[in-house]
């Protein structure tokens, strides 16, 4: 029964998602402040936090940076009332797996919710392979799913993580962005480069690139990113 | 410039105009008054001297005569020749007289009157006059001319000299003359130009949207009037336009603030409307009619509301263009496929990275979604969809994609608001499923690529809808795909 933590101030709206996602058969916690969604995340243990941007006091960009310190494989899908580009690509920086643009559906928010729990059950593509990648200072436990960069253990979301195992799966090939978007994502719909793109940045920071040349992730202008391990 | 050389040109003309004819006058002056005193004064000596003449004269006579009349002008630069019938002599003695030309004596000898000439010889000039004696006594009353001819030469070397330093003068005074009045006519032109100038780069200015461009008004000319004129004109404009201004983002806020403010409450309907249509078939029929009606409507709704944040989006200039290089076939084909439009619509797509463009991957796949929707919806099956590239001349590399439909076409009088937002054909403005947003949006976001879009009706029947997008490509690969 995976659990969900739902952060949302509006009433209504924290009263249909939580009735809808109880229906699907989630056990859904409903917080309506930011500094009580970040209590309930001890008390509840949920599986998946679904988090408003737009909160008075703490706001959804504060609570999101707030459980990545906490937690860095705790799936979270951010729902916004604003759908400009800028206010998705903060949200996504700030470390949050996927996001929605609300008014949104039940069934799509479920399936964002399904979609994200597999990605962080980490079953990747090529599970199968117990070993441990190294490429310089980088070490990738594919069995494990851990990164280490210098024998010390780097924190990765579930997106983050999927991302790095998917590209270093294949080094040197190029992948497109929906291809990518495909693999991590599992998203169907075509062309939200964004998610990508502020996934890598991200990955890229934890990895310590630096931001001019990117040892690892290189991105191939026109086409998409490959992975390189020289 | 012209207006300079103009001004230039007149003062310049003028200086020497004036010089020209000063001097003219001047000269003209100078040479008449000598000859007139030479003239009158050779007069005054031959009438004293004539009567003392013995006659008919010998050439001793002669000459004394000569040397007395040349002896009338004190400095003594007079040479005088004195000639009756074959003889003659001059005032100093063996003197050639080579002055005096034939044809000069020739008109004393047939005339009483006075005759001169001015004779210029190697590096001198010299004033030759000649006249006839003329007898007075009462004795001779038959015969007035006594054919005693006087000829008289004078250099004119004073007089030239005169005449050179005049020249000279008058050059002095002319080319500083000169020189200042085309100063003062490049000032007077600079004086001119320059508010025609700021005149005319205020106007390109304004032209050019800074409406709050004045001009510097001096004095109290016409041009000072027109100055004014133009400030009064830019100010209303200004005003005018920051009016205009204010009410357009007023109402593009109120629009962005009215789908903002829905989408709250839609969020909650949006969230449980799944939910009312899985009980609906649980419920009693007029309970679960209402319920389906409530749903569908919040679907909707909800489609309204994205439809006018994307718009108000464009409107105020903050959609942004995410550009990726492409293959255009293939995201049409996507575009198809995730809206399940794979078999009612016609796909004739070139093959897999034969057309490749650097476009906004998210935007290409609304325009086409509504576009096709469009057709779907309005027209009649079979829709196609056609990509082609198309090289028109002078405009570039160009993608062309086509949506036709079988449909009865768009009415004549519909097609130029096909693009217009909410746009209803029919008066009774029927609500169709679409939000009456869809063209609009498509094309906007066709035209922030730099493409356009337009609607036809094909010859054979049905609508087609036409987007050109300039195909813009990454500079060439530093590294390839490997």
């Amino acid at each position: 029964m995976p659990r969900v933590l739902l952060i949302e101030d509006d009433r209504a709206v924290r009263d249909g998602v939580t009735l809808a996602l109880r229906r699907q058969g989630h056990e859904v916690a409903a917080a309506e402040t930011g500094e009580d969604g970040m209590n309930r995340l001890r008390s509840f243990r949920p599986d998946v936090v679904v988090l408003d941007l737009m909160l008075p006091g703490m706001t959804g960009l504060d609570v999101c940076r707030g459980m990545r310190a906490l937690d860095q494989t705790l799936p979270i899908i951010m729902a916004t009332a604003r759908g400009d580009d800028e206010d998705i690509v903060v949200g996504l920086e700030a470390g949050a797996d996927d996001y929605v643009v609300k008014p949104v559906r039940a069934r799509v928010l479920e399936a964002r919710i399904r979609a994200v729990l597999r990605r962080a059950a980490g079953v990747p593509a090529d599970a199968g392979i117990p070993k441990i990648d190294t490429h310089g200072d980088l070490a990738i436990d594919r069995a494990g799913l851990a990164v280490a960069w210098q024998g010390a253990p780097v924190p990765l979301a579930p997106s983050e993580l999927r991302l790095l195992l998917t590209l270093s799966a294949s080094p040197g090939q190029v992948f497109s962005r929906q291809q990518l978007l495909e693999a991590v994502w599992e998203h169907s719909f075509h062309g939200d480069a964004r998610l990508v793109d502020a996934c890598v940045k991200r990955l890229r920071g934890k990895l310590g690139e630096p931001p001019r040349e990117p040892r690892y992730i290189q991105t191939v202008r026109g086409f998409g990113y490959r992975f390189t391990s020289r | 410039m012209r207006l300079v050389v103009a001004f230039a040109l007149v003062a310049a003309l003028t200086a020497t105009t004036t010089g020209a004819l000063t001097f003219r006058e001047a000269r003209t002056g100078v040479l008449q008054q000598s000859q007139d005193a030479v003239i009158k004064l050779l007069r005054t000596q031959v009438s004293r001297l004539a009567s003392g003449l013995a006659f008919p004269p010998g050439r001793a006579e002669l000459r004394r005569f000569a040397a007395d009349v040349a002896k009338g002008e004190p400095s003594g630069t007079w040479r005088v020749l004195a000639a009756y019938r074959e003889l003659s002599a001059t005032s100093v003695p063996d003197d050639p007289f080579e002055e005096l030309t034939p044809a000069l004596r020739e008109a004393v000898g047939s005339s009483p009157a006075t005759v001169f000439q001015r004779v210029t010889s190697a590096d001198h000039t010299s004033l030759v006059v000649g006249m006839s004696v003329i007898y007075i006594a009462p004795a001779e009353a038959g015969r007035p001319v006594s054919g005693v001819r006087v000829f008289l030469t004078v250099p004119q070397t004073t007089e030239l000299a005169y005449v050179d330093a005049l020249v000279e003068a008058v050059w002095r005074a002319a080319v500083p003359a000169l020189l200042l009045a085309v100063l003062l006519a490049l000032l007077a032109a600079r004086g001119v130009l320059r508010p025609v100038r700021a005149l005319r780069s205020a106007t390109r200015n304004i032209a050019e949207g800074r409406l709050d461009t004045r001009l510097a008004v001096n004095g109290s000319d016409e041009l000072a009037e027109l100055s004014h004129t133009f400030n009064e004109t830019a100010a209303a404009l200004e005003e005018s336009v920051a009016e205009l201004r204010g009410m357009e983002v007023r109402a593009r806020r109120f629009a962005a603030d009215v789908s903002h403010e829905l989408r709250t409450p839609l969020a909650a309907m949006a969230a449980v409307t799944d939910v009312l249509d899985e009980e609906a078939a649980r419920l009693d029929p007029d309970t679960a009619t209402a319920v389906r009606l409530i749903s569908e409507e919040t679907v909707k709704l909800a489609r309204l509301v994205d439809d006018l944040m994307e718009i108000s989006r464009f409107d105020a200039g903050a959609a942004v263009l995410h550009l990726d290089e492409i293959d255009l076939a293939e995201s049409l084909r996507r575009t198809l496929a995730s809206r399940a439009w794979t078999d009612t619509v016609e796909a004739r797509l070139p093959e897999p990275d034969a057309l490749r463009g650097r476009v906004d991957p998210r935007r290409l796949d609304v325009a086409v979604a509504n576009l096709v929707g469009n057709a779907l919806r309005h027209g009649a099956q079979p829709v196609l969809v056609r990509l082609y590239e198309d090289e028109g001349p002078g405009a570039g590399r160009r993608a062309v994609i086509e949506v036709l439909d079988s449909g009865p076409g768009i009415p004549a009088g519909v097609l130029p608001h096909v693009f217009e937002r909410f746009y209803k054909s029919d008066t009774a403005r029927t609500r169709t499923e679409g939000s009456g947003l869809g063209l609009a949006i498509a094309e906007e976001n066709i035209r922030i690529h730099g493409g356009t879009v337009r609607a036809a009706n094909r010859p054979e029947g049905g609508a087609v809808f036409t987007v050109e997008l300039p195909l813009r490509r990454d500079e060439p690969q530093r590294e390839g795909r490997s």
